[in-house]
């Protein structure tokens, strides 16, 4: 047998809730994980996310709720005989061992036949098969990260739980680690559920995300629908950046609604909207804005347009530039630009117009907490 | 070596310039002058005496000194079960010891993390008992122990002992007195160890399939060697050279001496100098022998 042979099992959670003295951690958690995929669960800290992978790894016990792997309700299995492999944010390689040991780990407790040389076969797969005989506290960060990784993924476990495992690594690291672990869960096709802070890196990897916080997920989808239509407006903010406007509905049809912010018309196409009257929130991408210098551009029905505003802030960040523009009575709205040979403005206080097409625009199901941006 | 366990602080970066190379020695001097007076002399003097023979005037207490080799072999032909018996209660105290602490080390050391008040509180009281005399402290535990005592009436009413049989003056009453006396030795180097413990290898041992006590085979313990190894010798040398427990006036009786009861009877009572300083040499060298192959089997060149 080798790495290759190993299948993912489906991971099922059903109502879970966990509490501790003094808070709920999880509040209420249903999620279905295929076989094979790789789930990212994003959140800030303190959402919950590392609680639920701890009640999955059975690390913690749930207060409520079943966790089901390959359809076995396994709520109630010790950790160690769960089928379930963590790696964790900080390794946790044992210091007392060479990395080949550390590797050969968990087959040794499972009597696998030639636990070193399928362990020396997993140090090969993170090509560190040359370190094997060192101790974990001799290596660089992302080589222990690569040691933890082999040391989980040699025992071919129904479900892979990456716990932060590249938050310790510099930028240009975690970038290359993050390629090189989508390229291994493409290789041996295992489930891996990713817990993360870091929007772009469970964007980057994930085939399904999960936003979760305060203790629930808020939205789940493939990356792309989830960054081009959030639902709530912690999603539309967490995920990437928005510019949201709340206003009363004063339109609505078949085919959109629309909402008056301050004497601006915004419409949103229907099917993009989570709620069709009262006050509801509208939000456009920034990228997916863009202003104009030379006077308000023609109305139309498929184009949002709001200003004049004021550019009170640029911002280059290499392949773009930031604009912050300041429309009274409106807030502030943030425009991307890419740098694309010329840029349309180069300098501060100029008296610009902001548009967007309509078909942009999202709809959110709840109100931001704290005003329009 | 082993005592690193004590002390986590990173090691002096080495000297670069002269200026502090002599500042060092400086810093260094008073120490080694003393260990000059105190350390090197008394055991020169000690291993001399030990080759000293009798004075042809044969009076008690006069020798001469002789490179009499042969004072080795007579404390050995002379005194073997109290050799043996020295190493023999050592071990068992270190071992009971050890069995003793590790638990105990552990509770203070790993579950009462989360409780810092407590577990200062606990560590203060491994070490209360330093607060009085070592030799009172035996001397009380002579009493409770005595016959007649509430305990010890309550042993034989239980049948554990018969009526004929004493507590005091036996193997058992001085290997737990050697026991009882030695424990904080073997429990704070534990402490210092398994205090600074990273409980998340726990998890990631179960996350890797082994059961808790595969995790404490395979993980806590090799992890905690350092701790065990100094708990061991600071309980181990120190008891083989003890002469109070085994003492007739504390826990035992003339059938529980030990080599540090003979060096005090050969010095104080017998005025046999040669013999005693012959007696405590032997002890030193063997003691080294055990502890270097000890430390060496034990690997700990590996662990610190």
């Amino acid at each position: 047998m080798s790495l290759q042979d190993a299948r993912g099992a489906d991971l099922e959670l059903v109502g879970i809730r966990k509490e501790f003295p003094g808070f709920t951690a999880v509040e209420e958690l249903d999620l279905k994980i295929p076989a094979g995929q790789f789930f990212a669960l994003l959140g800030p800290s303190g959402c919950g996310k590392t609680t639920t992978l701890r009640m999955i790894a059975g690390l913690d016990q749930p207060t409520r709720g079943q966790i089901f792997l390959g359809g076995k309700d396994i709520t109630e299995t010790k950790s160690h005989d769960r089928h379930i492999n963590t790696v964790f944010q900080s390794y946790a390689l044992f210091p007392h061992m060479t990395v080949l040991e550390n590797v050969a780990f968990g087959l040794r407790q499972r009597k696998v036949a030639e636990p070193l040389k399928l362990a020396a076969e997993a140090l090969n797969l993170v090509e560190l098969e040359h370190l094997a005989a060192r101790r974990p506290q001799q290596l660089s960060g992302g080589q222990q990260q690569r040691v933890a990784l082999a040391r989980a993924l040699v025992n071919r476990p129904s479900l892979l739980l990456l716990d932060e495992p590249l938050g310790a690594l510099d930028l240009k690291l975690r970038r290359q680690m993050q390629i090189e672990l989508k390229a291994i869960q493409m290789e041996v096709g295992l489930t891996f559920l990713h817990v993360t802070h870091d929007q772009e890196e469970a964007m980057d990897m994930a085939d399904v995300v999960a936003v979760m916080n305060k203790g629930r997920i808020e939205q789940m989808g493939a990356p792309e629908k989830l960054y081009d239509r959030p639902k709530t407006a912690f999603v539309a903010k967490f995920l990437g950046q928005s510019n949201l406007f709340i206003g009363d509905v004063v339109e609505q049809n078949a085919a959109s609604v629309s909402i008056n912010v301050s004497g601006h018309k915004l419409t949103v196409p229907r099917a993009r909207a989570e709620k069709h009257e009262g006050t509801i929130a509208i939000g456009v991408r920034p990228e997916k804005a863009t202003f104009h210098e030379d006077g308000q551009p023609a109305a139309s029905s498929d184009l949002n347009i709001v200003g004049p505003g004021e550019i009170i802030d640029i911002r280059f960040t290499g392949v773009s530039n930031q604009y912050l523009i300041d429309i009274p009575n409106l807030g502030e709205v943030t425009v991307f630009a890419q740098n694309i040979g010329k840029s349309p403005v180069t300098e501060l206080g100029a008296k610009v117009w902001v548009s967007w097409k309509v078909e942009h625009a999202f709809g959110l199901a709840d109100l931001p907490a704290n005003g329009a941006k | 070596m082993a005592f690193a366990a004590f002390g986590s602080a990173p090691a002096p970066n080495q000297g670069t310039s002269r200026k502090s190379g002599k500042f060092v020695l400086a810093l260094l001097l008073p120490g080694l002058v003393y260990l000059g007076l105190f350390f090197l002399t008394p055991l020169i003097s000690l291993i001399m005496t030990s080759l000293e023979a009798p004075d042809s005037s044969g009076a008690i207490g006069a020798y001469v000194y002789a490179f009499n080799i042969q004072n080795y072999a007579d404390v050995v032909a002379n005194y073997l079960p109290q050799i043996l018996r020295s190493f023999l209660y050592a071990f068992v105290a270190t071992v009971l010891a050890l069995l003793i602490s590790y638990p105990l080390a552990y509770f203070i050391g790993v579950r009462m993390r989360r409780y810092p008040l407590i577990q200062r509180l606990m560590v203060t009281l491994v070490i209360a008992p330093f607060f009085i005399s070592f030799l009172l402290r035996t001397i009380a535990w002579k009493q409770i122990l005595s016959e007649g005592a509430p305990i010890m009436q309550w042993v034989h009413q239980m049948g554990w002992l018969s009526s004929s049989q004493y507590f005091i003056g036996t193997p058992a009453a001085v290997v737990f007195g050697l026991t009882y006396n030695f424990i904080p030795f073997m429990t704070l180097p534990l402490y210092t160890t398994l205090e600074r413990f990273d409980l998340r290898l726990l998890e990631a041992g179960a996350d890797l399939y082994a059961s808790p006590a595969k995790i404490f085979r395979k993980i806590t313990l090799p992890i905690s060697m350092p701790g065990v190894i100094s708990g061991t010798l600071l309980t181990f040398i120190p008891i083989a050279g003890d002469y109070v427990n085994a003492s007739r006036d504390f826990l035992g009786s003339s059938k529980t001496s030990m080599i540090g009861n003979m060096v005090e009877a050969d010095f104080l009572q017998n005025q046999d100098y040669p013999s005693a300083a012959s007696l405590s040499v032997l002890l030193m060298a063997v003691i080294l022998i055990l502890v270097s192959v000890y430390v060496k089997k034990a690997g700990t060149e590996d662990l610190l």
